[in-house]
């Protein structure tokens, strides 16, 4: 133990069920490697076991033991342990050196396989970490970009009025769009906007989702169900009757894109 | 399992008559270890320890898990306990009692008591220094060289 004195006050702890947090969490982490310490907590447990046996040893009542048999009886099976066991033979007693020798063997593999898995642990929590930041940064994005309440401010040449106006943030590979618009005109009655993707083999424009906007204008379109694989041309926002078929563009464009990406 | 109640569940139910003062809640807890045992034949391996004392550990476990209103902390085929004296001999075992009550009686009282605080009142160490007012290392050593004490009693 001399080598492993630092855990010496704890592995009584331990034993006692009272260590927690990171103490536990260290000497657990030894135990798995140090085959002394694990004797020492077997012994420290033997110890313990001897303060049980201090106690004044009174029966329990007869009506424990009934209520065991009755539970037993309800749920019938043989435990296997307490079968009687059979005269071994010295054949059988060789089988027992093999089996030994086979634990010894299977046992070394285990610690081996214990320690590399500690590592794989390791390595994928340092992983998790980097994820979960990255995810938080990711979701603070996206909830500025989508709350409601975040205030959308539209900046326009100074004298000049708000035009209607689409972003559509467009990823190929995943299928994946976001598309912010703004100063859209308030919809008609029973009409509303249709978000559009043309493809760049010059098919048959896509549907994209439909929106209305909020009383400012604003609309958002989070990754709507799109075919895979699918390169854009081109995105445009018309208007719709609420009710019908919208799987083809009927109504006239409201915003279409231009500039960069269009076309690519 | 009725042999193996006759023969062990005064040991179970003494350690958790004691933790818990409870004779109902004691009961629970024979009851549930006995159920345990029922459908996990294989939980106590022979190889690895006396029966005796594997039951007393785990009985005292239980208890402190009934007292904490807590989730048992350890499955039982993985407590391993090594112990000298035979406690499934009942000579054996009153032998060792009268040697281990002994050196209880003969220890200073402060260690006893740190000993049966965290052993029969489930105390962390944290908890018996708020209650003695004395340093955290104190009472963590002592816990240790309490139970040292009590084996080298019985190696003697």
């Amino acid at each position: 133990m001399s080598a492993h004195e630092q855990f010496a006050d704890d592995l009584a702890l331990f034993a006692l069920g009272s260590l927690s947090g990171d103490e536990r969490v260290a000497l657990e982490s030894h135990l798995a490697e140090c085959a002394s310490c694990r004797r020492e907590l077997e012994s420290l447990r033997g110890d313990l076991t001897l303060l049980a046996m201090t106690t004044a040893v009174p029966k329990p009542p007869a009506r424990a033991k009934e209520r065991l048999m009755s539970a037993i009886a309800a749920e019938p099976r043989l435990p296997r342990a307490f079968a009687p066991r059979a005269r071994s033979t010295e054949w059988w007693g060789m089988l027992g050196w093999a089996a030994a020798a086979v634990m010894v063997l299977l046992s070394v593999g285990l610690l081996r396989q214990n320690s590399s898995l500690r590592r794989d642990v390791a390595s994928l929590r340092a992983r998790f970490a980097d994820q979960q930041s990255e995810l938080q940064q990711a979701n603070q994005i996206m909830a500025t970009l989508l709350d409601p309440d975040a205030q959308k401010i539209e900046m326009v040449a100074i004298g000049s009025k708000p035009q209607p106006r689409g972003k559509a943030i467009y990823q190929r590979r995943n299928h994946g769009l976001i598309f912010l618009a703004s100063s859209l005109p308030p919809l008609p009655r029973e009409k509303v906007y249709e978000l559009w993707l043309f493809p760049a083999d010059g098919g048959a424009p896509i549907a994209a989702g439909l929106f209305k906007p909020d009383a400012r204008g604003n609309a958002t379109v989070v990754n709507p169900p799109l075919p895979e694989g699918v390169a854009a041309k081109n995105f445009a926002v018309t208007l719709e009757p609420e009710s019908g078929s919208h799987e083809t563009p009927h109504g006239s464009a409201v915003i279409v894109g231009v500039g960069e990406g269009v076309g690519e | 399992m009725a042999a193996l109640y006759d023969r062990f569940s005064p040991i179970i139910y003494a350690v958790a008559l004691r933790i818990l003062q409870d004779t109902g809640a004691a009961e629970d807890v024979l009851q549930d270890i006995f159920m345990q045992l029922w459908r996990n034949p294989t939980a106590f391996d022979a190889r690895r320890g006396n029966m005796a004392a594997w039951l007393a550990v785990i009985a005292r476990n239980r208890a402190i898990d009934t007292l904490r209103r807590r989730r048992p902390q350890e499955a039982i085929q993985d407590i391993v306990v090594s112990v000298e004296p035979d406690m499934d001999s009942e000579a054996e075992r009153s032998r060792a009692m009268e040697k281990v009550r002994g050196a209880l009686r003969g220890m200073p009282s402060p260690q006893r008591t740190a000993l049966e605080m965290a052993y029969f009142e489930g105390l962390t160490h944290t908890e018996i220094a708020e209650r003695t007012g004395e340093a955290l290392g104190t009472v963590k050593t002592r816990i240790r060289t309490g139970l040292l004490s009590l084996r080298k009693v019985l190696a003697a």
